[in-house]
């Protein structure tokens, strides 16, 4: 069963997704290529090589520098179908989740969107994904010849396997393209996003308000995390919508969420109980964060937080 | 503008996921069902197009009887039509979701056609896209932004860790995110409209699932976790727990 990897990059650089699913595929046992579209990647085949991967191809047209959602869609299943692929696997991030639905849509191939479990049995893909916000797990099967996959972030993690990356060059005809990124306007500088991040630190309705928040990201700053918030801090206009977490938010599964001030509803706790390590600090003791924390201390976080930001600076130096 | 909406009914997000005894459904006996809240904010900006620009908004959902009750919310909001695709049950695979509501969006001709960037019952996310492909129109997804100059349109959308601006022209498709609007309770008025209004019923013939849900699960439980302290000289033995025991620091 031959896995085609989709490569995503930005800026030049390979994102970590990428190499995440290269670990898994070698896992699989399933021979595989990486597939980049439109990539400026100086050093690809040494990076690839660091994780495993042996064939490499990135694709050139005129055009394509920037994302066109239905232009590369096109391509990536041309790609699917000369490289005779019987999996394409992607990152269930903002380009996966973009692009993987049209490649469905043109090869008449189903996609499981967002699985944080993949398992190859013989020649059946065996697959879980997450509905309800994680309230639920799903098994489920692609019954078709060509199948897609995409991976959430942060469940594989990354591992090093050298091998011989053979990189090939690869010029494509670029159909009309309907729509195409103008511009992009990256978040606050080095801003980390919620889904990518190993560690999140989230704030709720007990921050009180938005002046408090440089305690969120002051302590964000010193664990190297992204900053997240509930839905009660968002719907107060203290947060933007793209931090938030939970159902009508986003999906984490960070090695670390530290949930600060936020009670945890129902909808909240079903976005971030899959992280491996929770902290709660909050000064109701009956809050439900404790149910899901690993780690709670029960207290005002107006004192907890100050004192951890001492104690990590402590540590630094 | 002639601007088609197509919205899912979903249980609301406070509900608490009960499975059937064999593990291939949800129970729904004791569900609160919803306007999926994404779709809310695609109704909200297909009905303010329309009271800038004219026009007409239909109303489009796929699934069992029950989700007239979703229909007429997004009606009672100002929607002017609505189409109802009945099925027995919502298909597990998101293409022949797609597929179905294709067929009927062709006969519309619709400038616009909006949906809610995903469903937040199957989490998906993928029939605004699917549909992008299958009609072969723009589609844009995760959109927080939407401009409309004639039949140039610029759109914002979320992307991760930043905003990417894009600009197509109609007729064209658009999910909704969160941030794009704030959508209106119906009002009194609206509700009694909607009443009024009838909705059209057809027949689907839904093509056969390649996706297909085996076994649904709960996830594992989680171990009960450690109140490490009550006060902020708990801190330290906090970071050493952390550092030490999860080894995350």
């Amino acid at each position: 069963m031959k896995v085609l990897i989709y490569g995503e990059h930005r800026d030049g650089q390979i994102r970590k997704i990428t190499f995440e699913n290269i670990t898994l595929t070698r896992s699989l046992n399933a021979p595989f290529e990486v597939v980049f579209i439109g990539a400026d990647i100086p050093d690809a085949g040494e990076q690839l090589s660091r994780y495993g991967a042996e064939q490499v191809t990135l694709v050139k047209g005129s055009g394509l520098e920037k994302y066109s959602p239905d232009g590369y869609a096109k391509i990536l299943a041309q790609l699917v179908q000369k490289h005779e692929a019987d999996v394409l696997l992607m990152g269930a991030t903002a380009t996966g989740k973009d692009l993987a639905p049209r490649v469905s849509a043109i090869l008449n191939a189903p996609l499981a969107t967002d699985c944080t479990k993949v398992e190859l049995d013989g020649d059946q893909l065996r697959l879980i994904r997450p509905m309800y916000a994680g309230k639920v797990l799903a098994n489920v099967s692609l019954n078709s010849g060509i199948k897609i996959v995409t991976v959430r972030p942060n469940v594989y993690s990354a591992h090093e396997n050298p091998a011989d990356a053979e990189v090939r060059e690869e010029t494509v005809e670029v159909p009309d393209l309907k729509t195409v990124v103008k511009e992009i306007i990256s978040g606050a500088k080095g801003k980390l996003d919620v889904t990518e991040a190993d560690i999140i630190v989230s704030g709720g309705r007990g921050m009180k308000g938005p002046e408090n928040w440089h305690l969120i990201e002051e302590l964000a700053e010193l664990l190297g995390a992204a900053t997240g918030a509930s839905r009660a801090a968002v719907d107060a206009g203290w947060r933007p919508h793209d931090e938030q977490v939970g159902q009508t938010g986003k999906t984490v599964s960070p090695t670390l969420y530290v949930a600060v001030g936020i009670s945890g509803a129902i909808q909240h706790l079903a976005g971030m109980s899959s992280s491996k390590y929770i902290v709660a600090i909050n000064k109701d003791p009956e809050a439900p964060i404790f149910k899901v924390a690993d780690y709670g201390i029960v207290a005002d976080l107006f004192e907890v937080v100050p004192k951890m930001i001492e104690e990590l600076k402590k540590m630094k130096n | 503008m002639n601007i088609a909406v197509c919205v899912k009914q979903t249980p609301d997000t406070e509900t608490r996921i009960k499975l059937t005894e064999d593990q291939k459904r949800v129970d729904e006996s004791d569900i609160n069902f919803i306007l999926n809240p994404y779709d809310e904010f695609a109704v909200e900006q297909a009905v303010r197009l329309k009271e800038a620009h004219g026009g007409e908004v239909t109303v489009i959902s796929l699934g069992p009887d029950r989700v007239k009750t979703a229909i007429r919310t997004a009606l009672a909001m100002g929607g002017d039509r609505a189409i109802h695709l009945k099925t027995e049950k919502h298909p597990d695979d998101p293409l022949v979701t797609a597929k179905a509501l294709a067929s009927v969006l062709k006969e519309g001709n619709y400038d616009l056609i909006l949906l809610g960037k995903q469903a937040i019952d199957d989490d998906h996310n993928q029939i605004p896209s699917i549909l992008g492909a299958l009609l072969d129109i723009p589609a844009v997804t995760v959109v927080i932004k939407l401009e409309v100059d004639g039949n140039n349109l610029t759109a914002e959308r979320e992307i991760d860790g930043g905003h990417e601006i894009l600009k197509f022209s109609m007729p064209a498709i658009i999910g909704a995110q969160r941030g794009l609007n704030e959508p209106r309770y119906p009002s009194l008025k609206g509700i009694m409209r909607a009443k009024k209004i009838q909705i059209e019923e057809r027949e689907v013939a839904l093509e056969p699932e390649q996706l297909k849900v085996e076994l649904l699960q709960y996830p594992p439980p989680k171990n009960p976790g450690k109140i490490v302290g009550d006060s902020a000289e708990a801190v330290p033995e906090l970071l050493r727990l952390l550092h030490e025991e999860a080894k995350v620091l």
